[in-house]
Order: C-alpha cells, then sequence, then structure tokens
C-alpha cells in the first residue's frame, strides 16, 4: 500500500472522528497530540482504528505521543508494522 | 525558607484566623474571591507582577500582569452584567487552558454569579446533563466547542447566552450566540465587585459518583481561607517563584490551585495549553524556569516512561517544590522524581467536595514514599470501622476516611441534590469514600475506593453514566463497567457488553461503540476495551454483580456469590 493512500485515508478519519471545528484545518503534518486535537485517551481509539485496518499490532512502547503527533508521522508507524 | 514549619506546632496552634487575617477577612463584610485575586493584589502595590504567562501551540505566548487581569475580568464581568447576568446565575466556562478561562472565572466570581467550569473535552451528553443540573444561563466558549452546544441548546431553556470568545466572523452567529473578544473589548478600569459574603456561592464543580446523573458541588467565597492557607503552606509558592498547575480549570484543582489559590496570592503562575509529551513538559519548564509544580501521578508516570534520558536534555534546576494530587502516588515515582529532579514530588490527598487539600506532605516534613502524608492542621482525619464509623484507634487497620466537617472550603451542598448530599456524613464523620490505613507516625495510607466510581488519570467515571450511554448504541443489550488495572492511569474504563441479536462481536463494532462513548461523553470515559459477553452476572433480583467483573480485572477473590443468578 502507498503512503499517500494511508495518509488519505488516516488524515479523513482523523478529521471525521477527532476534529470537532468545521473550520479547523488539519493537514498531514498538524501537530495532532501537542495540537490538542487527539488526547491520550482517545489515541487509544485511533490506535485500534490503524489495528483493525490494516490488520496490525502496534505494541504499546511504540504508540507514544510523538508517535501520535501527525498523520504522516502516524503513516511512518503504520508503514513498520504493515 | 519554607512557610511551613514544624508539622506539630502548625497543628497545635493552628486556627483558620491566620488566613481570615492575612486576607482582611470581617465577618459581615464583604468578601469576593474575583476581588482577592486580582484588586486586592494590586491595591498592594503588585499591579505590575506577572499574574499569568500563557503559551499554546508554537510556543505563542502571552502574559498578564496583575493590572492586566484586574482590568479584563472587569471586562468579563461587565459584559455579563450588559447581557442580564446577576448575582448566583450560573455561568459555565467550557474552554481549552485559554486565558479568558481562568481570567473569565474571576470575571464571573466579581459579578456575584456562579462559576461553573466544565472539562472542555466532554462530549454533547456530558455538557448536557450538567448545563440542565444546574440550570445555566450562559456558557462562554470556543469557536471549536460550540458545535457541541448548538446540538443540545433546544434542550436548555435556560441558557440565555452562549458567549464565543474567538469568533472569526466566517460563519453566522446562531441563535443566543454572542461575539466576545476579551483581549481586544475597551479597558474597563472600575467595576464593582458584587458585595458576596461568606456564605454566597462561588463555583459549582460537577463530579461522578457510582449511581444517578453527576453531582454539582457548591462552593462558597469563604473557600478562599483553605485555598489560600493550603496554597501558602502546601504548594510553598513565594513571591518570587514561578509556579505551574498543570490541571486544567474543569476539574476542582485546576479552579482551587490553578486559579483561586495562586491568584489570591499573588503569584506568578504559567499555563502551557499544549497536549501532553515530556519534551514539550520539560521544555516549558526550563523555558519558563518554573520553581513550584503541581502535577498528577498519571502525568508523572508518563513521564517516568518516557525515560531518563530525556530529562538530561533540559536544565532542570530551577524545580525548587513538586507536588502532586488526583490519585494516589505509587513509591516509584516518588524515589523516581528524587533521581531525575533531585527533589521527591509531595503527595497531597483531597477531592472536589473538600474544596482545597486534606491530607499532605509538607515542605520539610519527612516523606515516606506511597504514603499520603498527614492531615492539614485544622483538618481532623481518620480512619473509621467500615460498619460501625467509629474511629479505629490502633494504627494500621484499614477503614474509610473521615474528616469532621466544618473547615471553609467544605461543600455546602450537592445542586438541587441535599438528600445525597447529607448521606455523605455518619457520626458527625464527613465520608469521601476512601478506604486507607493510618502508619504508628501517623502518615496516611490511600487504600482504595469504596465505590465503583472509577478513577482514571485522577478524573473520576462513574460506571453508572458510562452504562446509560452505551445503553443507547443500537448494538447494546445490556452492560457493566468496571475499572481495569492501568500502569500510566491507575485505572482505565472497561466495558462488557452483551449484544442485541443481529450484531457480530468484531473489532469494528468496538471500535464504533468506544468511539460513541468518548463523543458523547469524554474520551476519559472511553472504555479502552470493550469485553463482549452473552449475558452478565446478576444478582437473582436481577441486579448486575459489577464486583465480580471488578474481581476478574484485578485477580481477586470473588468473594460471596450466594446471590448469583447464573455463573456466566
Amino acid at each position: 500500500m502507498q503512503d499517500q493512500e494511508i495518509k488519505e485515508i488516516v488524515l479523513k478519519y482523523v478529521i471525521s472522528e477527532y476534529v470537532e471545528d468545521d473550520d479547523q484545518e488539519v493537514t498531514y503534518d498538524t501537530p495532532l497530540i501537542s495540537g490538542g486535537i487527539v488526547d491520550s485517551f482517545s489515541m487509544v481509539s485511533l490506535k485500534r482504528f490503524l489495528e483493525n485496518k490494516y490488520k496490525i499490532s502496534i505494541p504499546d512502547e511504540k504508540a507514544s505521543p510523538e508517535a501520535f503527533d501527525s498523520v504522516t508521522k502516524i503513516v511512518k508507524l503504520v508503514k513498520e508494522f504493515i | 525558607m519554607a512557610y511551613f514549619g514544624n508539622y506539630d506546632d502548625h497543628v497545635r496552634q493552628f486556627s483558620w484566623s491566620i488566613a481570615e487575617k492575612e486576607l482582611e477577612y470581617q465577618e459581615g463584610k464583604p468578601f469576593n474571591i474575583g476581588w482577592h485575586c486580582s484588586d486586592r493584589i494590586c491595591a498592594r502595590g503588585q499591579g505590575g507582577k506577572t499574574a499569568l504567562i500563557w503559551e499554546g501551540l508554537g510556543g505563542h505566548e502571552k502574559r498578564y500582569t496583575y493590572n492586566d487581569l484586574r482590568i479584563r475580568s472587569n471586562v468579563v464581568g461587565a459584559f455579563l452584567q450588559s447581557l442580564g447576568i446577576a448575582p448566583e446565575d450560573r455561568v459555565c466556562l467550557f474552554m481549552d487552558k485559554i486565558p479568558e478561562l481562568y481570567i473569565g472565572c474571576v470575571g464571573i466570581l466579581k459579578t456575584g454569579a456562579i462559576a461553573q467550569p466544565l472539562f472542555s473535552a466532554f462530549g454533547d451528553e456530558s455538557l448536557f446533563v450538567r448545563l440542565e443540573n444546574a440550570g445555566t444561563s450562559a456558557i462562554i466558549t470556543q469557536r471549536k466547542h460550540v458545535s457541541k452546544v448548538r446540538k443540545i441548546i433546544d434542550r436548555l431553556p435556560n441558557l440565555k447566552h452562549i458567549i464565543i470568545v474567538d469568533y472569526d466572523g466566517k460563519k453566522p452567529l446562531q441563535e443566543r450566540e454572542v461575539a466576545f473578544d476579551m483581549d481586544q473589548s475597551p479597558a474597563v478600569e472600575s467595576f464593582d465587585a458584587h458585595p458576596t459574603t461568606r456564605e454566597s456561592p462561588s463555583v459549582l464543580h460537577y463530579t461522578s459518583g457510582t449511581t444517578g446523573l453527576p453531582k454539582g458541588v457548591k462552593h462558597v467565597h469563604y473557600s478562599l481561607i483553605s485555598q489560600y492557607l493550603t496554597t501558602k503552606w502546601v504548594l510553598d509558592i513565594h513571591d518570587d517563584d514561578i509556579y505551574w498547575c498543570t490541571a486544567d480549570p474543569g476539574w476542582v484543582t485546576g479552579t482551587s490551585y490553578g486559579i483561586i489559590g495562586p491568584f489570591s496570592m499573588g503569584a506568578t503562575q504559567c499555563v502551557m495549553d499544549v497536549g501532553f509529551s515530556a519534551e514539550a513538559w520539560y521544555r516549558f519548564i526550563e523555558k519558563q524556569r518554573i520553581t513550584v509544580w503541581y502535577s498528577a501521578p498519571t502525568a508523572i508516570r508518563s513521564l517516568m516512561k518516557a525515560g531518563d534520558e530525556i530529562v538530561r536534555k533540559f536544565d532542570l534546576s530551577c524545580l525548587r517544590h513538586l507536588a502532586s494530587v488526583g490519585e494516589p502516588l505509587n513509591p516509584e515515582a516518588v524515589i523516581w522524581s528524587e533521581k531525575v529532579f533531585g527533589k521527591m514530588f509531595h503527595d497531597t490527598y483531597w477531592q472536589t467536595e473538600t474544596g482545597s487539600i486534606m491530607i499532605s506532605n509538607y515542605p520539610g516534613m519527612k516523606i515516606k514514599p506511597g504514603s499520603m502524608g498527614k492531615p492539614f492542621p485544622g483538618i481532623t482525619a481518620t480512619i473509621l470501622d467500615t460498619r460501625s464509623c467509629e474511629p479505629i484507634p490502633e494504627p494500621g487497620r484499614i477503614g474509610l476516611i473521615g474528616l469532621k466537617p466544618g473547615w471553609p472550603s467544605m461543600m455546602r451542598t450537592y445542586w438541587k441534590n441535599e438528600a445525597t448530599y447529607q448521606g455523605k456524613f455518619k457520626n458527625g464523620w464527613y465520608l469521601p469514600g476512601d478506604r486507607a490505613r493510618i502508619d504508628s507516625d501517623g502518615y496516611f495510607w490511600f487504600v482504595g475506593r469504596d465505590d465503583d466510581v472509577i478513577n482514571t488519570g485522577g478524573h473520576l467515571v462513574s460506571p453508572f453514566e458510562v452504562e446509560s450511554a452505551l445503553l443507547e448504541h443500537q448494538s447494546v443489550a445490556e452492560s457493566a463497567v468496571v475499572s481495569k488495572p492501568d500502569e500510566v492511569n491507575m485505572e482505565v474504563v472497561k466495558a462488557f457488553v452483551a449484544l442485541k441479536p443481529g450484531f457480530n462481536a468484531d473489532q469494528d463494532l468496538e471500535l464504533d461503540i468506544m468511539n460513541f462513548i468518548r463523543k458523547k461523553l469524554s474520551p476519559l470515559a472511553m472504555p479502552q476495551e470493550i469485553e463482549f459477553v452473552s449475558g452478565l452476572p446478576k444478582t437473582r433480583s436481577g441486579k448486575i454483580m459489577r464486583r465480580i467483573l471488578h474481581a476478574k480485572e484485578w485477580g481477586e477473590e470473588i468473594g460471596d456469590t450466594s446471590t448469583l443468578e447464573n455463573d456466566e
């Protein structure tokens, strides 16, 4: 699967599930955790989405706030396990 | 030198009049927290001192002096009055940790209205039940959160004003919405704080219980006496300190010790409105030269998880005093903090209902890692027998924590729920709902909750509230919600769910239910795990036996199952 395809899927999911303000622009590099869009509790559901979608298992020690801090970083993490 | 000296001397000589004198409190005379947090500091010649340093994403910074705090809170107060907000009206603060939240709270208090802070991550249903119960007149919020208010406004006839602090004019305002720019509004130099007195209501905080809807904890202006003195003695904030309370004012710590306590002392405090990362936190401490840091065990454990190496990348030598609150601080975290910061975290114990710190470790007092410490001077705390509610004289035995009522910041009632409030007292003791023991040196040691309430990351979640919300998901026939152990958050929410016919118990459905709860209630309430079951353990009368599920999760003895209907 191409990086770009994963990026688009993850970005679409993040916008639909976690962004409350319709006007808020979210790009591949928008800070998600440090930007307050996804908090540490919600990160669990985002991780679960990635695991379900790509039939992977992301170890908890790899699921750090830093690794989830943007769509680009998430895609990099996902690629490690596909 | 610490404000707090010898513990036993303080206990022996203690009187709340110490704080009353320092705050110039006079019986029967006006006493207003908002005025004390701003005008009084300016009146004593500290108007030019920095009150608030706020940092947002990308290092964007705003600073407010005490004179700014005075003028801007006047602006908030005058604006609310122009909308017709009257004393004792409830005004909700529903914002991220932006300056308008901190200064807005002070402004609300000046008008005599009741500040009702709510965690901005709450979903629309959590928001609704709290606004409806309080009969809230106005809500101050941000563009990013207004969609949640719009979803529920038709069910809230009392909510007359939705005040948006960052309106950009791009889309038209909707029914009952009004734009308000705190920083750009003309300065209001003079504003007469409402002459609230000792028992005038000040803050309404919502907390979760095992059963029923969230309860509104009513505090009064006189609570400042406790909040001021505990800030001074426990947090040990001096005139030249830079203080950082990491709690969100949507919860009581963020209000009592993130707004009222530090501002009433004239302290300089910092706020970082950026999501958690170890690097961001350490960078913030280094950059702002923070000296006093009040945080929570979940955050501390998250920092521990990030490792020691990252600590060494920053100069954190500015840190002078560390304290923690929200859940028991494990001994490993205390020992770790001494290793990496050269300072131990001082655990403190209290809750929404108590309004201020009840039991604590104090500057200069020997810390026993893992212990809650000793009662604050003026607080009579004991361990009660779980059945008789009589004090247990001998040390070491586990029982219920009991607090003798009468301290200034004790809640005055649960909003429109006096019966539940009265139920919190037994034999003349207030019962916070926690179990503990006292050792032979008089130190308290936390054991656990005495009910089913889940403490996740220092926030209480009602299993009843989550179960009720789960039933609104189209697939859920019945559910039971318990805590499960978690390395970082101490506990997290776990749901056992029995599905309606026609639904498949698969991972996608699990995620769908998780997100449903996250958006409806809050991320904290979202089950981190859902176990699909064919049925739930019940008594013969049909009551779900949560304790059996809880015991399984925690690897404990299941105990008496004689009333069990089935053994699934």
